[in-house]
């Protein structure tokens, strides 16, 4: 199987590449990651739990067409919901963990995302665990209407409890990071990591394009551009994404945790 | 000249015809007296019967009416000595969000909401009531400026949306917002939010997190326009109006999903036929709830607006597949 880079047009061998976290080896183009992907290159071998499996989304407005929507996606990605959270180690460091998996619907957040997302906080306070959050997202799942407008609101409430406890939460933005998601808990960590190249904002470049009718220039809302504009703690290469995790992590939980 | 919605034209049409039967009956020294009552019922009775079956999407053209009282004028109607306060401490001035103290019945408030402008000039010198990141962060400035001096806070929500562009991203919009919703969750004095005319997504979540959210009878509240979500959903904006229909942007709808606490009504006709009663309506209840929250304790305040927003969305783990 070979896939070629979208950046620079590279054929890239299927095995080589994700022996390569799946960063193209010629440009370092970053691809986007599965959440079963992420876990494993993220966590120590084995050590994850899942948190909420079951939990899924209904339809809270009767959308029209919204059920098969959510029955492809989850029949193509596998998945029950657009993040998967739970519970392992970094480098030995036990932490609460959510990753958002961009394939399901664009990871738009509904009711079962911010129920997810809350609860993984929730339980982060209980075992006062950091949390590690790995955003992705399109933004407010608009099939779910003003329930998921205000999963913003609820989950941004679950951050403000975490951090009345001391505790630490890291989100990692992935790409793309826009919308809904971006203005509530992705934005919210103790500390803020980014994929490099990944885009980030709250509107997306289309829409931003339509309506001021110029092109944007290169490198806009991507995540060296928001460190650039003090957005953002750091951009790091997924290869050292790992390590540098566990260091955080190790610097506010000391040895021994 | 004021702004005629198609299906307000009908009883418009009428009142127009009453207005000038009166004053020519007035003129001519003729008693009208009878003809007229009888234009004046069929009037009430023509704009009842349209606003008791109105469509979402004729409530979202009311709720953007270019007449629609806005946040300045019931600022003007319902507080005394108010003073407008400008700035975010950090960047600068955004003329899209109003911000300031004055009194409530008799209580001192902090008010903020988003600013729509009366006429044209008004709204391209506001941005049309979108915020940039400024403004989004003055509002928090000054609830925490509340906070300190233990004075509640009401916020007027109406607004397209934040504002899109380059310097609102380069400033950080979403990091704004997302500090409002964090900020105001968490903060120690009572919060009420009163959807007045748009409610449109993140940039009006943004000053919406309040242990009362009250919504005009004829406001919305969306997660997206109806027109970006045609258009995204079956690439046609022209299908905002179904679009319309299946966000459930509606106060009642809301109410009936839990979003919104109360649903305000409005004079028949809508809050631009008769803005003093509008503003009167609003009042007696803007008065009942801050009478009644201003007794909680603070812990208490922000441990239940926590709890309201915390139960918005609970899915069930037997719904659906087990997976
Ligand atoms: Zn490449």
């Amino acid at each position: 199987m070979w896939i070629k880079c979208p950046r620079c047009g590279e054929i890239l061998y299927n095995k080589d590449i994700v022996k390569n976290l799946k960063v193209c080896r010629k440009c370092g183009y970053h691809f986007r990651l599965t959440a079963e992907e992420r876990l494993a290159f993220t966590l120590d071998e084995g050590s994850f739990v899942e948190y909420d499996s079951r939990l899924v989304a209904d339809n809270p407005l009767n959308f029209p067409g919204y059920p098969e929507k959510l029955a492809e996606a989850r029949q193509t990605t596998g998945l029950s919901e657009a993040v998967v959270t739970g519970e392992g180690t970094i480098l030995g460091y036990r932490v609460v963990i959510g990753v958002m998996d961009s394939r399901f619907i664009m990871a738009s957040m509904g009711a079962a995302v911010g129920e997810k997302i809350t609860r993984a906080a929730e339980r982060a306070c209980e075992r006062r665990l950091p949390l590690v959050l790995f955003v992705a997202s399109g933004g407010a799942r608009m099939q779910e209407g003003m329930v998921a407008l205000m999963q913003m609101a609820k989950t941004a409430a679950a951050v403000k409890h975490l951090d009345a406890a001391g505790l630490l939460y890291i989100s990692v933005l992935t790409d793309p990071t826009t919308g809904g998601v971006s203005a509530s808990f992705a934005m919210l960590g103790d500390i803020i990591l980014a994929e490099p190249g990944a885009l980030i904002g709250f509107t997306g470049p289309r829409v931003i394009e339509q309506t001021i009718k110029q092109k944007l220039p290169d490198g806009f809302q991507r995540a060296e551009f928001l460190q650039q504009h003090g957005m953002i703690d750091l951009v790091v290469p997924r290869a050292r994404m790992r390590e540098i995790l566990g260091r955080i992590v190790m610097l506010h939980v000391g040895e021994g945790n | 000249m004021p702004t005629i919605l198609d299906f307000e034209r009908p009883f418009v049409e009428l009142e127009n015809k009453i207005a000038e039967l009166t004053s020519f009956s007035r003129e001519k020294d003729l008693d009208l007296s009878g003809e007229i009552e009888h234009l004046e019922k069929r009037a009430e009775e023509l704009k009842r019967s349209i606003f008791a079956n109105l469509t979402p999407w004729q409530r979202v053209q009311l709720a953007r009416h270019p007449d629609r009282p806005n946040t300045e004028e019931y600022v003007r109607m319902l507080f005394e000595d108010f003073i407008e306060f400008h700035g975010d401490r950090c960047y600068g001035e955004d003329p899209a969000v109003l911000g300031g103290i004055g009194r409530f019945n008799g209580t001192a408030v902090t008010v903020i909401g988003h600013r729509k402008g009366r006429d044209t000039r008004e709204n391209v010198s506001r941005n049309f009531g979108m915020a940039h990141p400024e403004g989004f962060r003055k509002a928090l400035r000054l609830m925490h400026q509340a906070e300190k001096f233990g004075r509640p806070v009401i916020t007027f929500i109406d607004t397209p949306g934040a504002h899109c562009g380059v310097g609102a991203e380069e400033r950080g919009q979403s990091c704004a917002i997302a500090q409002n919703l964090l900020g105001m969750s968490a903060l120690r004095v009572p919060i009420i939010v009163v959807v007045i005319g748009e409610g449109g997504s993140g940039g009006a979540l943004a000053l919406g997190v309040g242990d009362r959210i009250l919504m005009q009878e004829h406001a919305i509240f969306s997660v997206i326009s109806p027109e970006g979500c045609a258009s995204i959903l079956w690439k046609d904006p022209s299908r905002a109006q179904e679009a319309a229909e299946a966000l459930k942007l509606t106060a009642h709808d809301l109410l009936a999903l839990g979003i919104v606490d109360e649903v305000i009504p409005e004079p028949l006709g809508g809050a631009h036929r008769d803005p003093k009663r509008a503003a009167a309506l609003l009042r007696e209840r803007m008065v009942q709830h801050l009478e009644t929250l201003k007794r909680v304790a603070p812990e208490e305040l922000v441990r239940s607006r926590c709890a309201k927003f915390r139960q918005i969305g609970l899915v069930s783990e037997e719904a659906g597949e087990s997976g």
